[in-house]
């Protein structure tokens, strides 16, 4: 494996058909931090990128003036990926550090993401950075209701841009970011109309970022209480339970322990359950407190795939015990939890709120 | 690699990952200890992990075994050796689970 540096960030872009994926993207690509990034994406024409255009350099690859590598995708995402990196190696593009990936609107980005995760080649060159998708305002509720592509888009996210609240009413944008918060609680959420200019951040700080990896921990166990307080309305409100129906079976829940956990069996728990439910389970973000370990152990992954675990330098503030985020699809919170305090041989009684569902 | 064996030495698979504690011990102690941790799940449900050579066997009750080179394996390899189906929310196999560990 490279060392970590060396590796090219891979930031996947995703969002339904006319969110506003490729606004953002044109907006991003004009930051000079973030000028040495190449983008993959699926149709020149659909992104009208031409007056950023300087120079074609084939039919699938073109350099924008900020200094950008835009690139088609012509067969397959492997492909382009490794053309690119070995065409700059050989010097006929430049070097970049980082690659953007913007999908299909209908796309479920999960593959996408395995495939930079999982292919061996892939990932010796590539690391993946945060997923960023796009929600707008005046249809972002209905395509969640009506199509699963979009919730998945979602529950995957480690940014969710909320698009186009200026067209749209009000009370339009706060029940839009109620549901997303209900999808995936431990993502950012940011507002973002067209005309305003997104910071760099989006791409640059994530939990590769060591300075940023305790920031980005923080807001998944931040996410620990909005999945409690919309649970908690489940429990006591029909109109909620509605809810619950419109978006699908996708659930958030927390499980926590206070007691340490034997790094061998939480492997072998969740490995046992990656290989039965995987393609359940859509993200996975986690705070471990590991026997034998005196700080904290980050683990994240999005169906199959864990990443490699990560260090935290020290716990934050306040914080002590397991605490990992599940975002899952069908799935039975409170037999998940059983299941993990069972195989981990925690006490049986609930302490999170998979218990409280 | 290892030149006897032919095995590969260390998997980056996320098992083996940053997160093993520093214990100070040798890899093949570490390995054993591994084992002996996971068999406190995997004997109730009629397997048994040891380490061997830098990897793992895996034998199932019938004898069959499998060679494995990392904790990712277990399941896929345990679920070919017996036919079984091993499925963490099996409500049986949690009770076999929470009854033999207490």
């Amino acid at each position: 494996m490279s060392e970590e540096s060396e590796r090219i960030t891979a930031n996947v872009l995703t969002g339904f058909l006319g969110a506003g994926k490729t606004s953002l993207l044109k907006r991003l690509l004009a930051l000079p931090s973030l000028s040495g990034t190449a983008v993959i994406i699926n149709e020149f024409g659909e992104v009208g990128l031409d007056h950023l255009l300087v120079e074609a350099i084939d039919d699938d690859i073109v350099l924008l003036k900020s200094g950008c590598i835009c690139c088609n995708i012509r067969t397959d995402l492997k492909a382009a990926l490794l053309s690119l990196f070995e065409r700059s190696r050989r010097g006929e593009i430049p070097r970049f550090s980082r690659v953007a990936i913007e999908t299909t609107g209908i796309a479920d980005p999960a593959p996408i993401i395995a495939t930079l995760s999982a292919d061996p080649m892939l990932r010796h060159h590539f690391r993946v950075g945060n997923i960023v998708t796009v929600v707008d305002v005046p249809n972002g509720l209905a395509n969640l209701a009506a199509y699963p592509e979009s919730q998945r888009q979602v529950a995957v996210a480690d940014r969710l841009i909320v698009s186009k609240s200026d067209i749209a009413p009000m009370e339009a944008a706060a029940s839009l970011r109620t549901r997303l918060e209900a999808l995936n609680p431990a993502a950012e959420i940011l507002e973002l109309s067209e005309t305003m200019q997104p910071e760099d951040a989006l791409f640059l700080r994530d939990i590769h970022d060591a300075e940023a990896r305790g920031a980005e921990v923080a807001r998944w166990l931040r996410a620990e209480t909005r999945a409690q307080d919309h649970d908690h309305r489940h429990d006591h409100s029909h109109e909620h339970a509605l809810d619950t129906n419109r978006h699908g079976d996708i659930r958030a829940f927390v499980l926590q322990a206070d007691t340490p956990l034997s790094w061998a069996r939480f492997g072998l728990w969740l490995s046992m359950l990656l290989n039965r439910h995987g393609g359940e389970i859509l993200r996975l973000k986690g705070l471990l407190d590991i026997e034998g370990n005196d700080s904290p152990v980050v683990i994240q992954g999005v169906q199959h795939l864990i990443h490699k675990p990560m260090h935290l330098p020290r716990w934050p503030a306040g914080v002590t015990g397991t605490h990992i985020v599940v975002i899952a699809r069908g799935l039975d919170p409170a037999l998940v939890e059983r299941s993990f305090r069972a195989f981990n041989g925690l006490a049986p009684q609930a302490t999170g709120l998979a218990k409280s569902a | 690699m290892c030149g006897l064996c032919g095995a590969f030495g260390g998997s980056d698979h996320w098992t083996g990952g940053a997160a093993t504690a520093a214990t100070g011990l040798t890899p093949a102690a570490e390995r054993q200890v591994r084992a002996r941790v996971a068999n406190q799940v995997l004997k109730p449900l009629g397997l048994t992990l040891e380490p061997w050579a830098g990897r793992y066997t895996l034998r199932a009750r019938n004898g069959k075994t499998a060679i494995l080179d990392h904790f990712g394996a277990i399941w896929p390899e345990a679920e070919r050796l017996t036919g079984r189906v091993f499925d963490p929310l099996d409500p049986t196999t949690l009770d076999i689970i929470e009854s033999r560990d207490r």
